[in-house]
């Protein structure tokens, strides 16, 4: 933490921009209130609230920590450190279509690192790297708790199971 | 052992997650009868049904619910566990996404049984984006018809239930970091005790039970403690359903009485092994349990004779590997999972569990050292045991299996640099691999 720069490149290694700061839309901010009525503290929905804003802003950047934090009166230090923790919540943005190999066990010995590097070799990209037109990003993740249709693809947030370096293949064609 | 249709008696019903559908089945006929009965009785039942927890680590349900304290002021909480993250493990998804009104139902009794506070939640791990979806509209439908909300059924009981969504935290499975999660926070474990019975969510007494364990309270309340318990062996009763995957013909979601037996699973119901090759390894209780090898699989798959045998029941996610695999790149990958899923509280654990898989890697590209092996075990015997939760104990369990059992095939694969003729590696070495 001792680089926090401004601005730095690295989106999640920089302070809020206060200068930018983020909102969510009407009703957004509706389905954020609801949240808040299903837990006794306002800190427990945060996890929730997280999603939420991904959903509205894409991925989780400084501004959007600043402002959940005041929203749910907590440390903006403290959501970076859940934003941190958590697989899912993007730090830095991601393409249109996240797609996550899952190459654990079960799918490894299915030829899930066939599929990975396919995606990989395919699209020129390294883990993580997102398309220079920002259409696909491509990531290994872990056990997706679907092994017995391994080996499984997950776009955004739809499961491809008994995937095949052939169907991915075709598959990544599809994804305008 | 024939195959039984008891948990997933719905599943196969066109449009089975919907509530009318379920109904038709006879469903909610258990609430109704719960409701009529008092909270001990059905602790009671529970613990009469001897059904030990389908999570994984097999404590006794009824047991569990029995230690919340009596005289405590505050709320109490009943947790779904729907993480399900241990790798081999895809049980509990199809209840969710199949017959997600067993589970609600099962949830309303648990809940009524150890009085509840009128709120209660389901943790569900963030990726099954799916099965969250099909909860909040089975929940709906519930609250619609009464069996939620507020003096349900005209029995006083108030109760609604939450779906919160996890996101993407193996931890989180564990029940303290489940606790953790759910109250907002980074999900690493809390010191026990006080066990989650006496404070646990939001500070109050807490019960956090796996979906497949709540799905079988409904069936308990309808046939009764005895009907359990002709399922299975004694101390080992009920329905389970069995995972299996990896290099078998068949792979999915198998329910039989408690204690089928492995091999008999593995040949006959999975329909043998891919390519017909010889068999190598089996995890039978999800990525954290000690392999056996093909002379030790003729046994029950039950939590004792699983423990007997050195290895663990776990989640019942049987992992199948034939002789093409090699065994350093799958424990590598074994290793992999847990020093990426390590949370990071506890220097064994976070430290040990990237050192395994630094190990393993050099191993499998050709720089391992003669002593690498011994290392490795002794490595697990420094982490084991000396974490808060249970993921440093997880961690060793495939790498001490693996090295102790194969122990000739490391040796080769230190000495020549390559797989033992006939395996072979599942990656490519010359590919980046994501970092942690």
């Amino acid at each position: 933490m001792a680089h926090l720069q401004p601005d730095s490149p690295y989106a999640t290694e920089r302070y809020a921009d206060t200068t930018r700061s983020v909102e969510f839309k009407p009703d957004a901010k509706a389905k954020f209130d609801a949240l808040l009525e299903r837990y006794p503290t306002k800190e427990a929905a945060l996890l929730p609230a997280l999603h939420l804003a991904q959903e509205e802003f894409g991925w989780i950047s400084p501004e959007v920590m600043v402002y959940l934090g005041t929203l749910l009166e907590i440390e903006p230090a403290k959501v970076f450190g859940v934003v941190s923790f958590y697989n899912m919540y993007n730090q830095k943005p991601v393409g249109k279509h996240h797609v996550q190999v899952c190459t654990n066990l079960s799918c490894m010995i299915r030829n899930a690192y066939d599929i990975y590097d396919r995606c990989l070799e395919k699209l020129g990209l390294q883990p993580g790297e997102t398309t220079k037109d920002g259409r696909i990003t491509v990531t290994e993740v872990e056990c997706l708790g679907s092994c017995g249709t391994a080996p499984v693809v997950q776009i955004n947030n739809d499961y491809h199971e008994n995937a095949s370096v052939e169907s991915i293949d075709k598959l990544l064609d599809t994804l305008k | 052992m024939e195959p039984i249709k008891v948990l997933t008696k719905n599943v196969d019903k066109p449009n089975s997650a919907a509530i009318d559908t379920y109904i038709a089945g006879g469903g909610y006929e258990s609430l109704k009868k719960a409701l009529k009965s008092t909270p001990d009785e059905i602790v009671q039942l529970v613990k009469d049904s001897e059904m030990r927890g389908r999570g994984g680590a097999g404590f006794p349900t009824g047991m569990k619910w029995g230690f919340l304290p009596k005289d405590s002021p505050m709320p109490r909480y009943l947790l779904c566990n729907a993480d399900e993250s241990e790798p081999g493990t895809f049980k509990d998804r199809v209840i969710i996404e199949k017959d997600p009104h067993l589970l609600i139902e099962g949830m309303i009794i648990s809940a009524y049984a150890i009085k509840s506070c009128p709120m209660s939640y389901i943790y569900i791990r963030g990726e099954f984006y799916k099965g969250a979806m099909i909860l909040v509209k089975a929940l709906e439908e519930a609250r619609a018809k009464g069996f939620l909300g507020k003096n349900i059924l005209g029995s006083g009981f108030d109760l609604d239930i939450t779906v919160h969504r996890g996101a993407g935290a193996y931890i989180c499975g564990e029940e303290m970091g489940l606790i953790e999660s759910i109250e907002g926070h980074r999900g690493q474990p809390r010191v026990k005790p006080p066990f989650p019975a006496v404070v646990g969510v939001f500070g109050s007494p807490t019960i956090v039970n796996n979906v497949e364990t709540l799905s079988c309270v409904p069936l308990i309340v309808e046939h009764g403690a005895e009907w359990f318990k002709s399922f299975g062996q004694p101390k080992n009763t009920g329905p389970k359903l069995y995972c299996v995957s990896g290099h078998v013909k068949k792979p999915g979601v198998y329910e039989f009485p408690m204690g089928v037996n492995l091999k008999e699973l593995i040949y006959e119901h999975c329909g043998g092994i891919t390519d017909d090759l010889p068999l190598k390894a089996v995890i039978p209780g999800g990525g954290s349990a000690p392999m056996l090898t093909p002379d030790e699989i003729d046994l029950p798959m039950n939590f004792d004779a699983l423990m007997k045998a050195g290895t663990m029941f776990g989640s019942a996610g049987i992992i199948v590997m034939n002789s093409s695999t090699c065994i350093v790149d799958a424990t590598w990958r074994m290793s992999k999972f847990f020093a990426h899923e390590s949370c990071g509280q506890c220097t064994p654990c976070r430290e040990g569990t990237n050192w395994m898989e630094t190990i393993l890697d050099r191993i499998e590209r050709g720089g391992g050292r003669p002593q690498d092996a011994d290392l490795l075990f002794d490595m697990t015997d420094n982490i084991g045991g000396k974490s808060l939760c249970a993921l440093g104990d997880a961690a060793c369990g495939p790498v001490a299996s693996a090295v102790k059992k194969f122990r000739d095939e490391f040796m080769y694969h230190i000495e020549h640099k390559s797989c033992l003729p006939g395996t072979k590696r599942y990656r490519r070495l010359d590919m980046p691999v994501g970092a942690h």
